[in-house]
């Protein structure tokens, strides 16, 4: 694992790896959406609107997932002071605000037909909004410094702290009365849905997963080009004072 | 394909949704690709600015 922290091995591992990741994510939508829109039942009885379910849940575990990527870089960037453990929780967090608002909008899409209403302040819905709110706290604190290393500490310390959110989240639904249904995929007892709905889910889910893996390393191979233009740029002007 | 289209009448909420998702992901990878290509040729230039100053 360590092998990938040097930058020079990222480059050549993501040469490889970028364009894989890139190939999974279409294929895997493509398959997706035509067995999520087309092949996959409609619920008795939801109807139709099951299908949100399937861009839904993917984003929503992104969301999750992504936080929790940004969480466990902080804690190796905090102990080991690695420069690439900083570039992945940094390049991380856009696309997790981008996977937590989606959660948010498209939950609100099916609550309103399903529920009656596009929101209500429960612990589920209310703890996701909190979650979107972290993101852009992180970011806005990794724009706020000049010096990198100083904000990656600070980023990663607030990180850190806002992790505690992910456990309420998971278990908003056990712990407090809400709207929004229980978990029924990762459950101790094996998923409660049908594998008619479950493999596109799956499927889906996939995807959403090869895109972060692909935008995560596009973005972090942008950050690694960046630190080298820096240096090249400080090491011209330190020549000219010489 | 009307049919498809509507969705058993939940069309607007369907299409809402995975047009949103399909937008924002889009954008996302878009200008992620964007930022890539233009530190690329900005390297590009610095390391020639930087060989140039060395050979001269």
């Amino acid at each position: 694992m360590f092998g990938l922290a040097n930058p020079r091995r990222f480059m050549s591992f993501t040469d490889y790896a970028l364009p894989i990741a890139t190939a999974l994510t279409v294929v895997l939508t493509i398959v997706g959406l035509y067995w999520g829109l087309v092949l996959a039942p409609e619920d008795y009885q939801q109807g139709d609107t099951v299908r949100i379910m399937f861009v839904h849940v993917p984003a929503a575990w992104m969301a999750m997932a992504c936080y929790l990527v940004i969480a466990v870089a902080s804690l190796c960037s905090l102990i080991w002071r690695h420069p690439l453990a900083d570039m992945a929780a940094r390049q991380t967090a856009p696309v997790g605000a981008a996977f937590t608002a989606l959660a948010l909008i498209t939950g609100s899409l099916w609550g309103a037909p399903m529920w009656g209403t596009w929101w209500v302040w429960d612990a589920r819905l209310t703890s996701v909004l909190v979650l979107f709110f972290l993101y852009l706290g992180y970011m806005a604190l990794w724009a706020s410094f000049e010096d990198r290393a100083r904000a990656a500490r600070a980023a990663a310390v607030l990180a850190l702290i806002g992790a505690i959110n992910l456990p309420i989240i998971k278990f908003s639904v056990d712990w407090w009365n809400t709207l929004h249904q229980a978990a029924s995929v990762s459950r101790f007892d094996g998923p409660a849905i049908h594998e008619s709905i479950l493999i596109p889910l799956l499927i889906m889910a996939t995807a959403f997963k090869a895109y972060y893996a692909m935008v995560l390393m596009l973005r972090m191979r942008t950050d690694i080009m960046e630190r080298k233009i820096d240096a090249l740029r400080a090491g011209r002007a330190r020549e000219q004072v010489v | 394909m009307a049919e498809f289209l509507a969705m058993g009448g939940y069309g607007f909420y369907v299409w809402s949704s995975y047009g949103v998702v399909a937008f924002v992901l889009a954008y996302v990878a878009f200008s992620s690709w964007r930022g890539y290509g233009r530190r690329r040729r900005e390297l590009d230039n610095q390391e020639r600015r930087s060989q140039r100053r060395k050979t001269s």
